[in-house]
């Protein structure tokens, strides 16, 4: 008992540790910038200090969060879809070999597209609004989805197999019993992946041309050199995206218990 | 006595994978007749083709030459249910033992409510009450391997085929589970097929055990046990099971003339 109580502090210990290393780190990292800039006395519009970065932030809060709210109304639209679709599509290959054999390589391949080089075309198409932003969204997210769902939904445990046809269960049976439970994990993978995909997307397409957005906030700010205030955009689609990561980290952890799997 | 599993010249095998690839004789020949309420052992060497025979009783390959026949059934026409235990216990880590336990139930779209408050003497019966809720990964290998049992047993068949369930457990609790085991079926006796390796574990729970050759498996003899039930622990030391074990070794040294 005493033990067991004695390695669970220590693991306890080494967990905090794990969390407090890298903050340290980062922590260390920002201060040697800010001394850098003010030792060197670099020009802002060059490379603000963090503390320049904070100012800005501050100061354009309000514009900011209009912008923000923007991006996030398309990066949400673009993912909601692409999960759906990625989730239907994911069980179709999963379940249908004739499905997986000819989606599948479609798949990837369209992978190798860059998607800075579909944001123009979609801009030529659908103009500068909101539906050309949502595409590319889906477009990105859509294959870690499809792609980390099919993977792991293919991946055959024989004798659970057995076992449940002894049992008397067909195929579509076997298949929600056991290797949908069992490719959740997967699942949720692709959708951490995709949710940290979403925001960037949208970020991108609207470099090309948006009337309002943090891509194209960002693009005005490094035209007339306000580069503080592109870092505090910056800032902001970092901890977008860390949040939407988080969110799906912590729907995962309501959903499957890891330990299960 | 009704003849509940009848196989006559059965001759297996396995094609390889590839193209060209020679193809592995698993069975060759296999005669073997398991009545009613019997208790009867398959003992052969690894790989001689023991879980591949009960693949094939329980339905689940078909492509063998010769017949199965359960209770004048062949299984390759018309599905047989049968209670099976593989190898492996193949518990689902995500659900809970009580959950696992009655999936046979869940899969016969039964009355999962009535089924719960059924088996709750089945539960006490097997060890596993108090633990209902526990995941398989909190549970001990023995009470795995018990509720693996439990969940064979849920399944309805008259035909018990069980492939070395306790050949992942240590010597001690193997003991406890082989005498658990022999009460719980002298109790509710039903026609089982046991498969093992283990020599003392055969002679102690059978009524007959049938002895495999090596790959190609085929049956090198027979060794009928009398010892009285119910069986108990001392029997191990008395000279007729040396007797037993003695035949048994000769048949398993035994290997058919090419
Ligand atoms: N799906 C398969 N495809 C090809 N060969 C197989 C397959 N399953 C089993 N075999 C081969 O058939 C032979 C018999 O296998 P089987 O699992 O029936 O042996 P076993 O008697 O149960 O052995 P053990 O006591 O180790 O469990 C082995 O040589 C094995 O390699
Ligand atoms: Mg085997």
């Amino acid at each position: 008992m005493k033990k067991s109580e004695s390695t669970g502090k220590k693991s306890k210990e080494r967990k905090l540790k794990l969390k407090i290393m890298p903050v340290a780190v980062a922590l260390a990292f920002i201060v040697l910038w800010q001394l850098a800039v003010d030792i060197f006395d670099i020009e802002a519009f060059i490379l603000p200090g963090p503390v320049n970065i904070l100012r800005s932030l501050y100061k354009e809060r309000e514009l900011l969060l209009s912008h923000a709210l923007v991006t996030l109304g398309e990066a949400f639209a673009g993912f909601g879809i692409a999960v759906v679709a990625g989730i239907c599509f994911g069980l179709l290959m999963g379940f249908c070999e004739p499905v997986r054999i000819a989606l599948y390589p479609i798949f990837v391949v369209s992978q190798t597209i860059p998607l800075i080089v579909l944001a123009p075309l979609f801009a030529v198409w659908f103009g500068f609004g909101f539906l050309p932003k949502v595409i590319i969204i889906v477009l990105v997210c859509f294959f870690p989805i499809a792609v980390t769902f099919a993977q792991d939904l293919l991946k055959v445990d024989e004798d659970m197999d057995f076992m449940l046809r002894v049992m008397g269960a067909g195929r579509w049976k076997s298949f929600v019993l056991a290797r949908i439970p069992k490719a959740l994990p997967g699942l949720f993978s692709g959708l951490k992946i995709a949710a940290t995909y979403s925001i960037m997307g949208a970020v991108i397409s609207e470099w090309v041309g948006a009337k309002k957005g943090l891509g194209i906030f960002m693009t005005r700010a490094m035209t007339s050199f306000r580069t503080a205030a592109l870092f505090a955009d910056v800032v902001l689609i970092v901890v977008l995206s860390l949040g939407l990561y988080k969110l799906i980290e912590l729907i995962e952890k309501k959903i499957i218990n890891h330990a299960d799997i | 006595m009704d003849c509940k599993i009848r196989i006559t010249g059965l001759n297996m095998d396995y094609t390889g994978s590839e193209e060209g690839e020679s193809s592995l004789r698993v069975l060759s020949d296999v005669n073997l007749e398991v009545f009613e309420n019997e208790f009867v052992s398959l003992l052969g060497p690894s790989g001689c083709g023991k879980s591949t025979l009960l693949r094939l009783i329980a339905g689940l390959e078909h492509d063998y030459e010769g017949e199965i026949l359960l209770g004048g059934i062949n299984p390759r026409h018309k599905r047989v249910p049968v209670c099976y235990m593989l190898q492996k216990d193949c518990l689902m880590p995500w659900r809970s033992m009580l959950s696992n336990v009655l999936l046979p139930i869940e899969i016969k779209k039964g009355d999962l409510k009535k089924a719960r408050e059924e088996i709750k003497p089945l539960v006490q019966e097997f060890g596993l009450s108090g633990f209902e809720n526990y995941r398989p990964r909190q549970l001990s290998g023995g009470m795995r391997q018990r509720a693996a049992l439990l969940r064979t047993y849920l399944m309805d068949g008259e035909i018990m085929l069980l492939d070395e369930p306790f050949g992942s457990l240590d010597e001690i609790t193997r003991m406890q589970m082989q005498d658990w085991l022999i009460s719980v079926w002298e109790k509710h006796r039903k026609t089982v097929l046991f498969v093992t390796h283990d020599i003392d574990e055969a002679i102690y729970l059978s009524d007959r055990v049938v002895v495999l050759s090596d790959r190609p498996g085929t049956v090198n003899g027979v060794v009928q046990i009398d010892f009285e039930r119910p069986r108990k622990r001392d029997m191990i030391l008395t000279p007729q099971f040396s007797e037993y074990k003695k035949d048994i070794l000769s048949l398993l040294a035994s290997f058919p003339a090419w």
